[in-house]
């Protein structure tokens, strides 16, 4: 909005906007800053902000401690395989669906997301016996299943939403001029969707790195992925905020920058295309 | 520009999606249905046969039930409030001229995309531990006694932790639908010499209904599943077991599976009472 405003009310404004951003930013700045103190220093009281001895000490211990390397690597195969395999499955769905409507495309699409909603816990069970029987309890290849599935909705609504904006008359001008449907694709198609398709794939990967429910009901120790790794973390011992506060900031620094990068596209595929 | 055989290549085309959701949605489902209608205790001699409704009925009248219903309640009506009455007032800062608003964009949309063991350990430990926390080194500097608070004051902690999480997911949303409003409009109040408040009410707020009532909905769905953040911090203790958390207890750590099923079957319903309206706003979005 380009309103004018005195320099006096866009000072106010800044300070004021400044300061809450940096208020609800603060848990996550002050786990940053704890992961390179010394375990006392982490707990020194008067609380020390900023001037401590800085180390690399606790993402050591960490790392040695946990076989961080293990669960960082499923997290990276369980939020990169759902996604990649969702896509996959999704892309030609949502294709279909946005350029061939029929009658019963707004139901489908409704029925999809009716699936998101069934909560976990009411098919908790179910699922853990499936995975029993199946032999996938505790494997990579379960839970990416779980994940593509979960996030499946998610995946062909926003997609469905992306394609419904590239404009069919486009399509028939390449036709006219004689496109065959494989140039079609290729050429005219595939270039405007991959914006929708790119920004698709980065949120799901973000729901599937944080989901916290299947992860953890699903895994034990070989497939346990980060959420898992951090909750083994949940009964103290001894003093342990600074090596807390290293493996919090390895678990969610890879997210946070990513997720920067797909804040508006953040907004569509969260409400399904209804607010943009 | 759809032919026959377009059309059948379409249903081709959705015909993985359509099938894999299916089988995702009916057969745990159904095998959740089953299970409700019979004793079943994996631990404790499996599967023993019909009991009709009596898990459903013993579901209810446990004692763990209604305060479990309560405090699911307690949960999704003060973290909705908190968020939504902060986040369209942050929505309105942040809309606002002013240097580095990328910057406080940024800042303020971090906590989404941290993960739920993450918070809820670090709100535990580093914030609301009684000895070194830092709730606790703020308290003693005011000369005042530290508080226990995930044990003295349960509650109030996790629906904090709860409302950090999804301020961000608040505010974005209605960020986006503020921008969206013609700031003509605003401008012609201005001239017209409407009061701020008066502008707020009458223009902004019906602006804001729509995203604000997504944004409830949405978040009422997620509310309802909270899980992880109990699990860290409270374990269901301290009047924090919601409905999700006490299904999840009964059939994973006391294996009675059919009553935790009939649980199950209550938390579906409960979750589609709730889905309906908002397919309804969805849906009616697909049209135009």
């Amino acid at each position: 909005m380009a309103r004018a405003v005195t320099p006096r009310r866009k000072l106010i404004n800044t300070t004021a906007a400044w300061t809450v951003g940096l208020l609800i930013f603060f848990p996550i700045l002050w786990t940053i800053l704890t992961s390179f103190k010394t375990e006392g220093q982490a707990i020194a009281s008067p609380p020390i902000f900023l001037g401590f001895d800085w180390t690399l000490e606790n993402y050591q211990t960490v790392m040695e401690r946990s076989n961080y390397a293990r669960f960082l690597w499923n997290s990276i195969i369980i939020a990169g395989g759902s996604t990649i395999i969702g896509l996959i499955i999704a892309v030609p769905a949502a294709w279909s669906m946005a350029f061939v409507p029929s009658r019963r495309t707004k139901d489908i699409l409704l029925w999809m997301l009716s699936t998101k909603m069934l909560p976990a816990v009411g098919v908790l069970y179910p699922i853990y016996l499936l995975f029993i029987k199946m032999g996938l309890l505790d494997s990579r290849a379960g839970l990416v299943i779980v994940m593509m599935l979960i996030n499946l909705p998610i995946i062909i609504w926003m997609l469905y939403t992306y394609f419904r904006e590239i404009p069919g008359e486009i399509l028939e001008a390449a036709r006219m001029d004689g496109a065959t449907l494989k140039e079609e694709v290729l050429y005219i198609l595939t270039p405007m969707a991959i914006p929708g398709i790119a920004s698709t794939m980065l949120l799901n990967f973000i729901l599937a790195w944080n989901e916290a429910f299947w992860t953890l009901n699903l895994t034990a120790v070989n497939a346990a992925p980060l959420t898992a790794f951090i909750a083994s973390y949940s009964s103290p011992e001894g003093l342990f905020f600074a090596k807390l506060s290293a493996a919090s900031t390895m678990a969610i620094a890879p997210i946070l920058i990513l997720g920067w990068f797909s804040q508006k596209q953040l907004v569509r595929g969260l409400t399904f295309g209804a607010v943009k | 520009m759809a032919t026959k055989a377009s059309r059948s290549a379409a249903r081709l085309m959705m015909a993985p999606a359509v099938v894999l959701l299916l089988g995702w949605m009916l057969v745990p489902l159904i095998m959740t249905l089953w299970f409700s209608f019979r004793t079943y205790l994996p631990l404790r001699g499996g599967d023993q046969g019909w009991t009709g409704f009596d898990n459903y009925v013993r579901f209810v009248t446990s004692s763990s039930f209604w305060p479990a219903v309560q405090t699911t309640l307690v949960i999704v009506l003060s973290v909705l409030i908190i968020t939504v009455v902060l986040g369209v007032l942050l929505a309105m800062l942040l809309d606002q001229p002013m240097w580095g608003q990328g910057v406080v964009r940024i800042l303020v949309i971090a906590p989404f995309f941290v993960m739920p063991t993450v918070s809820a350990l670090v709100w535990k430990n580093m914030f609301m531990d009684p000895v070194n926390g830092l709730f606790a080194h703020l308290w003693r500097f005011f000369g005042a006694e530290p508080v226990s608070w995930l044990s003295d004051a349960a509650m109030p902690s996790v629906i904090m932790i709860v409302s950090w999480q999804w301020l961000p997911f608040a505010t974005l949303i209605l960020l986006t639908a503020i921008q969206s409003l013609d700031s003509e409009q605003l401008e012609a109040a201005e001239m017209d010499g409407a009061p701020k408040l008066k502008q707020f009410f009458y223009i902004i707020l019906p602006h804001l209904g729509r995203a604000i009532t997504i944004v409830i909905l949405i978040q009422t769905i997620f509310l309802l599943a909270v899980f992880a953040e109990i699990f860290v911090t409270t374990g269901g203790a301290f009047g924090t077991r919601t409905l999700s958390y006490l299904i999840f207890q009964r059939v994973l750590e006391s294996q009675n599976v059919g009553l935790g099923s009939a649980g199950g079957v209550y938390a579906i319903i409960l979750a589609n009472i709730v889905a309906i309206f908002l397919m309804r706003i969805v849906g009616k979005n697909l049209d135009n």
